[in-house]
Formats: C-alpha cells, sequence, structure tokens
C-alpha cells in the first residue's frame, strides 16, 4: 500500500514538472499574464511536497524492512542496525535517483515560494528549465529503474547491503554529493532562464549566488572526506591519486569554484555578465559528465562502480539534451546579452578574471588529462595519464593564481592603483620571501613544494589582511567567510608542499623485537597475531612507536584478506601529532631466510593534516558567507515588505 | 540584432566532439567481450625452460597431440593468480589438464607459490621476459587460453577465473576437443 502511495505520488509530481514546462513555456512566449503561467509556482510547491511523499515511503519502506518491494529484498536485511537501513534508502541506483530528483524538486519549491527578486517572467523561464530537466529523471526512474516495483513472490529474507557500504561515512556520502549537483543544477536552470529573457542583471546574479554557495561547500566537504578516505582506506599513503573518479568530483568543483567568483563581480559589479551565465551552464555540466564518467565504465578506475551501459546511453542521452541545448541556447543568445559594466585591469575585478582564467585552465587540463586515455584508445592504444602530467601543467597556472589571491582581496571595485596597496604587497612578499628562505635554508627541497610553501605563507598573510584595521566584530559575515576561504587554501596547500617536501618513507622486513626508524619516530615491532573479523582474516601487527624518545604508543596496522570476493586490503594504523601524522602498513612475511620477518612500510608526513584541515576551513569559510548571504537578502526582504505595507 | 561571434560557439562544438567520443565508447563492446585476434590462429612457435629445476620444459609443440588443454599465463607476484587457486583445482577436478606460463619469475619464487596454492599444472614453461605472453597477445596476468589438440587458440579467458566461469571454461574446452 506504501509502495503505491509512493509510486502515484512520484507519476504525479512528474505530471506536475510537465505542467510547470509547460506554464513556462507559454509564460516566455506570451506573457506572464497567461492563465497557465500562473500555475507555475504552485506546480514546483506540490511538485516538492510530492517528491517529500514519495521519498519518505520508500524511507519508510526499507525501515520496516518491507520485502515485498524488490528494491527493499535486493538490498535490505531485517538484522542490519536501523540507521543503515535507512541508509540503504540511497545505497542503490534507484534509490539514489529518487534522491536526486526530490533534492532538485524541494530546490525548486523553495525557490517557487520564497524568491520575488527576479522579473517574474525570467523566474517562470527558470522555473520552466529545472522541470526540464527533472522531466529527464523522472522519465529514467519511472520508465527503467521504478523503486517501488514489486517482489513477487516477497522473499522470506532481504540479499543484505555490501558490508563495506556499511560505514556512517559512505551513508552520509551521496547526500552531501546530490546537495552539492542539485546546488549546481539550480545554478544551470537560472542560467538558462536568463539566456531565455536575456535578464542578466546584478538581481540574477544575488538570487543564484546562495545556491552557488551552499553546493560548493558541499562539494568541498565531499572531496575533502573522499581524499582522507582515500588515504586511510587504500593504505598507499597518498592523498590525490589523480583518479577518474577524484577527477570527476574536482572538476565541477573548479568550474563552481569559478562561478562563484564571476557570480560575485556580477551581484557587486554588473560585469562578466555573458562569462558568468557561461560558468552556470559549465558547472552543472561538469558534474553531469563525471556521473556519466563514473556510472558508465567508460573510465578505468580503482573505484569500483557497478556499471551499466545501459544506464550510460541514457545518461549520455540526457546529457546531450542539457547540455548540448544549453549550449547551443548560449551560442544564440549570449551574442545579445547587453554587455555589462567596464573595469581596469588593476582592479578587484581584474584580480578575480585572473582567478576565474586560472582555474577555467585548470578545468580544461584536467578534463584533457582525464579524457586523454579515451581519446587513445579510440584509436587504438592505450595509455594512462598521471602526476607527471597534471602536477607540473596544473601548477603553471595554480600558483600564479595563488599569487593573485594574495592580493587581489585587497583591491577595489572598478580601478585602483597597486601604489595604493603598497604596504599590503610588502607584506605579503615578505611573508613569501622569509618562507622561501626558511624552506630552503632547511631542507633542499624540490622546486613545486618549495613555492608552494612559500606561497602558503604568502595567502596565509594576504588572505587576512582584508581584515586589518576593521572593528573584527562589526566585519560583516561574508568577508569573514572570505578570509576563512582563503586562509584554508593557504593551510592546504602548505600541508601538499610539506607532504611532498618532508615525507620520510621506510620500507623494512622485520623480525618480532626488532627496532627501525623513520623521520624522529622509534618503532619496535611488538609482535604479529592472527584475527578474525566477520568476512576476513587479517595479520594484525602490534608496534611499539616512540616519537624523538618519548613515551612508546601501540599502534596496529593490519592486513586483511577478505575471502568473498576475494580480495586483499590494508588498514593502515595512523598516529596523528600536531605536526604530521606516522602512517603504518605491514605487508605479508618476508620471503627469505626462514626465520619471521614481516614486511612494514612507514611513512612520517610532517603537517600532512593541514590538507584536510584547509579543505574544513574552505567549506567554513563557504558556509559562514552563505549565511551572511541568506540573512542579509531576508533582511532586505523585510525590509522591501514594511516599506510596501 | 542578433551578433554572430563565433566564439560563442566554440563549447557546443567542444562538446559535441567530447559526446560523440563518448557515444564511440558506449557502442563499443568492453575489453571482456573482445575476442582475441589470436583466436582461430595456432599457438606461435616458442620453447621454454622448466620454471622448475628438473621439470619437463614446454614448447608449441607439446600442445600438438590431439589432446585440448588450458594454457595459464600466471606468475608468483601476482595476488589475483594466488586468488584463482582453487577455480583452477576445480578445473584440474573436472577433468581439464592445465599447464602454466610463469611470466618473469623465479624458480624459488614459483616453487613457494605452488607449495602455498597448491600446483594444479601439469607443465610450467619460465617466461622471464614476457616474450611469449606478448606474442599470445596477452595483457597481463592472469590469463587463460583454451588449445585445441592441434595446437589451436580457441578462447581466451582475461582476469581471474571465477568460481562461475569454471564450468563455462570445461565447455569450451569440451567443445575444443570435439
Amino acid at each position: 500500500m506504501i509502495a503505491e502511495l509512493g509510486l502515484a505520488a512520484l507519476w504525479l509530481a512528474a505530471a506536475l514538472a510537465a505542467l510547470q514546462l509547460l506554464g513556462g513555456a507559454v509564460a516566455l512566449m506570451r506573457g506572464e499574464a497567461e492563465p497557465l503561467a500562473a500555475l507555475v509556482r504552485p506546480a514546483a510547491q506540490v511538485q516538492a511536497l510530492l517528491c517529500a511523499i514519495a521519498f519518505a515511503a520508500l524511507l519508510y519502506l526499507f525501515a520496516v524492512t518491507d520485502l515485498s518491494v524488490a528494491l527493499v529484498a535486493d538490498n535490505s536485511h531485517s538484522a542490519k542496525p536501523a540507521i543503515f537501513k535507512l541508509a540503504g534508502t540511497w545505497g542503490n541506483h534507484e534509490g539514489s535517483m529518487l534522491l536526486w530528483i526530490t533534492v532538485m524538486a524541494l530546490a525548486g519549491g523553495l525557490i517557487a515560494w520564497v524568491e520575488h527578486r527576479l522579473p517574474e517572467r525570467t523566474l517562470l523561464a527558470t522555473l520552466a528549465a529545472q522541470a526540464f530537466v527533472g522531466l529527464g529523471f523522472y522519465a529514467f526512474l519511472l520508465v527503467s529503474s521504478n523503486p517501488f516495483a514489486r517482489a513477487v513472490p516477497a522473499p522470506p529474507e532481504g540479499a543484505g547491503l555490501n558490508p563495506l557500504l556499511q560505514d556512517i561515512g559512505l551513508a552520509l556520502h551521496p547526500p552531501v554529493l546530490y546537495c552539492g549537483y542539485v546546488g549546481l543544477s539550480v545554478a544551470f536552470s537560472f542560467a538558462v532562464g536568463a539566456l531565455l529573457t536575456r535578464e542578466v542583471t546584478p538581481a540574477f546574479a544575488r538570487v543564484m549566488r546562495p545556491w552557488v554557495l551552499g553546493a560548493w561547500v558541499a562539494l568541498t566537504l565531499g572531496i575533502t572526506a573522499g581524499s582522507y578516505w582515500a588515504y586511510y582506506e587504500l593504505g598507499w599513503g597518498g592523498w590525490w591519486f589523480w583518479d577518474p573518479v577524484e577527477n570527476a568530483s574536482l572538476m565541477p568543483w573548479l568550474a563552481a569554484t569559478a562561478l562563484l567568483h564571476s557570480a560575485g563581480v556580477l551581484a557587486a559589479r554588473d560585469a562578466l555578465r555573458t562569462w558568468t551565465l557561461m560558468l552556470g551552464v559549465v558547472a552543472f555540466s561538469m558534474s553531469m559528465i563525471g556521473t556519466f564518467l563514473v556510472r558508465s565504465g567508460i573510465l578505468t578506475s580503482v573505484h569500483a562502480f557497478a556499471v551499466d551501459p545501459e544506464r550510460g546511453t541514457f545518461i549520455l542521452a540526457l546529457l546531450t539534451l542539457y547540455i548540448g541545448g544549453a549550449l547551443a541556447l548560449f551560442a544564440l543568445r549570449a551574442g545579445t546579452v547587453a554587455e555589462g559594466e567596464r573595469f581596469a585591469a588593476v582592479s578587484r575585478e581584474g584580480g578575480l578574471v585572473i582567478n576565474n582564467v586560472a582555474l577555467s585552465a585548470i578545468l580544461g587540463i584536467v578534463l584533457l588529462g582525464t579524457l586523454y586515455p579515451l581519446l587513445t584508445e579510440a584509436l587504438g592504444f592505450r595509455v594512462s595519464v598521471g602526476p607527471p602530467y597534471f602536477n607540473p601543467m596544473g601548477a603553471i597556472f595554480f600558483l600564479p593564481m595563488m599569487a593573485v589571491l594574495a592580493i587581489g582581496p585587497l583591491l577595489r571595485w572598478r580601478q585602483d592603483r597597486l601604489a595604493r596597496v603598497r604596504w599590503q604587497m610588502v607584506a605579503v612578499a615578505a611573508a613569501f620571501a622569509a618562507a622561501l628562505l626558511a624552506a630552503w635554508l632547511l631542507a633542499g627541497i624540490a622546486l613545486l613544494p618549495l613555492l608552494g610553501m612559500a606561497l602558503a605563507a604568502a595567502v596565509a598573510v594576504g588572505s587576512v589582511l582584508p581584515l586589518a584595521r576593521r572593528r573584527l566584530t562589526r566585519a560583516p559575515l561574508t568577508l569573514w567567510g572570505m578570509v576563512l576561504a582563503h586562509l584554508g587554501v593557504a593551510v592546504a596547500v602548505f600541508g601538499m608542499a610539506a607532504d611532498s617536501a618532508f615525507t620520510t618513507e621506510r620500507l623494512v622486513a622485520l623480525r618480532t623485537g626488532e627496532q627501525t626508524s623513520v623521520g624522529p619516530w622509534q618503532v619496535t615491532l611488538a609482535g604479529v597475531e592472527p584475527v578474525a573479523g566477520p568476512n576476513w582474516t587479517a595479520l594484525s601487527a602490534t608496534l611499539q612507536v616512540a616519537y624523538a624518545g618519548g613515551a612508546s604508543v601501540p599502534i596496529e596496522p593490519q592486513a586483511r584478506s577478505f575471502w568473498a570476493p576475494a580480495q586483499q586490503t590494508s588498514e593502515s594504523a595512523l598516529l596523528t601529532r600536531w605536526n604530521g601524522q606516522l602512517y603504518a602498513v605491514v605487508g605479508g612475511q618476508a620471503p627469505g631466510d626462514g626465520a619471521e620477518r614481516w614486511q612494514l612500510r612507514l611513512w612520517w608526513k610532517p603537517f600532512v593534516t593541514c590538507i584536510w584541515y584547509g579543505g574544513g576551513l574552505i567549506a567554513l569559510g563557504g558556509l559562514l558567507a552563505l549565511i551572511g548571504h541568506v540573512v542579509g537578502d531576508l533582511r532586505r526582504r523585510r525590509r522591501w515588505r514594511e516599506a510596501r505595507a | 540584432m542578433i551578433r554572430w561571434r563565433l566564439w560563442l560557439w566554440l563549447p557546443l562544438l567542444a562538446i559535441a566532439l567530447l559526446f560523440g567520443l563518448f557515444a564511440l565508447q558506449l557502442s563499443r563492446p568492453k575489453d571482456e567481450f573482445v575476442r582475441s585476434a589470436l583466436i582461430g590462429q595456432p599457438l606461435p612457435t616458442f620453447s621454454l625452460k622448466p620454471a622448475l629445476p628438473g621439470q619437463p620444459p614446454l614448447a608449441n609443440t607439446d600442445f600438438a597431440d590431439g589432446k585440448p588443454r588450458l594454457l595459464n599465463v600466471f606468475a608468483s607476484w601476482c595476488v589475483p593468480c594466488a586468488a584463482e587457486a582453487p577455480q583452477l583445482a576445480a578445473l584440474q577436478a573436472g577433468g581439464a589438464e592445465i599447464v602454466a606460463v610463469a611470466i618473469r619469475d623465479t624458480p624459488d619464487d614459483v616453487a613457494a607459490f605452488l607449495d602455498a596454492y597448491g600446483n594444479p599444472f601439469s607443465r610450467i614453461g619460465a617466461d622471464p621476459y614476457s616474450q611469449l605472453q606478448i606474442a599470445l597477445g596477452s595483457s597481463g596476468v592472469p590469463e587463460t587460453f583454451v588449445i585445441d589438440g592441434t595446437g589451436v587458440i580457441r578462447h581466451q579467458h582475461i582476469g581471474d577465473i571465477r568460481a562461475e566461469d569454471v564450468p563455462r571454461l570445461l565447455d569450451e574446452l569440451r567443445e575444443a576437443g570435439e
């Protein structure tokens, strides 16, 4: 009964999306006074409600483990902990599609409910664009992946959920990611709406900005958490592998970062109109292309996904329709969008243009590197593209961008003179030179990490300078957001540079009781014990580790063998200090002379944790800016209402 | 007034090329279904030293005695090769004769590997520089070929043999014998 209710709600929601599209199209062609146009906002709101009902129905079915529903029977089990029963709702293809469309419908409903700042025609066109995107997903869900299909006869027990997915981080991963993607889909719809009516104004940018910011915060958190997961779970001691799945998450982030900054220029100064529209289309396109690359299985990746070529074909058809359509619209209309305000090269806008060019260039580099293997495969040979390409190519644009980041926020809008900020520039340059000298004297390190460290110091100083000579309690939340996010960039870059410059690695084979050292650590192999888990057995090594002659602490890396499917994994052991992490992995028994020796791989990684602290700071900065903008918008809205009353 | 600007069409052009590439890749069969160019061809001429001292060597002429065999390309340093050991044992129990080629290996390592995971092989040739592997069109370890009684390659299995592949390989072997 509940399943049928959910399915009915989903069909009704799809019908309302069609109505929303129709009403928006009528408003666009004949004006917003048409009766059908008046239905667009209510349609979006009711659609949101219906989607919420459908999703709640599926949640309920998973919560009570209703095995007569095929999806529940295939993905759940009555003995699973409650939290993972709920997480099972979106831990599969059908449920995750329903989650996506629900978040999207809720976003549309919210826009229809609160947004009154845009010209009505543009807003209706935006909602129509959103309905158009939504309809593709409804079709996908209802035609080929109905989550509410019944299993006849109902099996006595469910098939369970992959035990590896029973992890709280992975349970939260899809909702966070979808918030990011849906936020970008809203920005996409706004861009399409504005292209349709040619109304590209600062108000448009202000309306779009919170959605971009929200999406950007979610993507930042997703990438940071994903990077840490790969770091401790894969046991290779690295935090970024330029793997296609990682690149698929990085590309929308780069585009969203550029969009965020260009929307800021449009909102404040009415400049960069066409460029902002373009980025609005590109950011969502990148998240869709990323999803496609990951799910269609056309790229080989260390991350295994359930791959289905038919779904890949369907997503590609959707992509062609949406992205191709939006870019064709862009090509036809962008030339007719009135030109925005002009600005001098030395100005806040000028700095932000450099930021945008650099981010776009890096995006292009990552996209090319990710797709190059695909291209050569089409030509008949196989290559893999890795750090030797991405690191230096990315650095070419990243390093100048960092330099601009340190100074740009200090410049005035429209026109400025560098001489006005000379003292701040001196401070930034001094930080750069001091860090360069210190890092160079301390250790002979390679060029890239050396520059990275010096630029991190410069950006750290530059990022807090906008707060100088301000009453900190009076500084707006949006300013704090910018300062924290830029400081986060400095912290993360410092972590990356420190990791690549100072990491010491030791690969040894030890007998029980033997000792080795890595960096300032003394490591003693105390023993190796076999242990057993629910579906694995492991060799668990106990290491006594002491930092610089201090008290010793035990850590226990494991080498696990799963038997279904047969797979070996390393459970690394980490010991975190304020100044870095000790990372230990145990391999198998060393071959050779009979005496039991065990392979150990040890890393001392000074300040590596800064990478993720930096990511967290960036996300926190974004969150503060988001709150600042939303609170400001609400305040203006109240004032506007009072003025009208 | 519509002002046609060429650069505004560039993004669409780029995306069209990209999606064309995607469509091309999607329409191609995936690797696991690709048939090796050598299927239906006789084995290349080779003569390998034994991987273990004192054991018989391996040459392509050993396959021309009328009996179909499996040819397993493996290495002691390869984890999936250890994972497929039970399946090779099952194939042997199912009546298959399995000969093997050890890629870039040493006698000690091969011996240790066979001690740990069992030895289902009737002969093991050593291919220390991957020469035979390349001649066979095999791009990695493990791979398993079905060779008929005249020394012609009939089937190629890429990657480790899973439990569900065992009956299929036995069928292939039976067909090769008919």
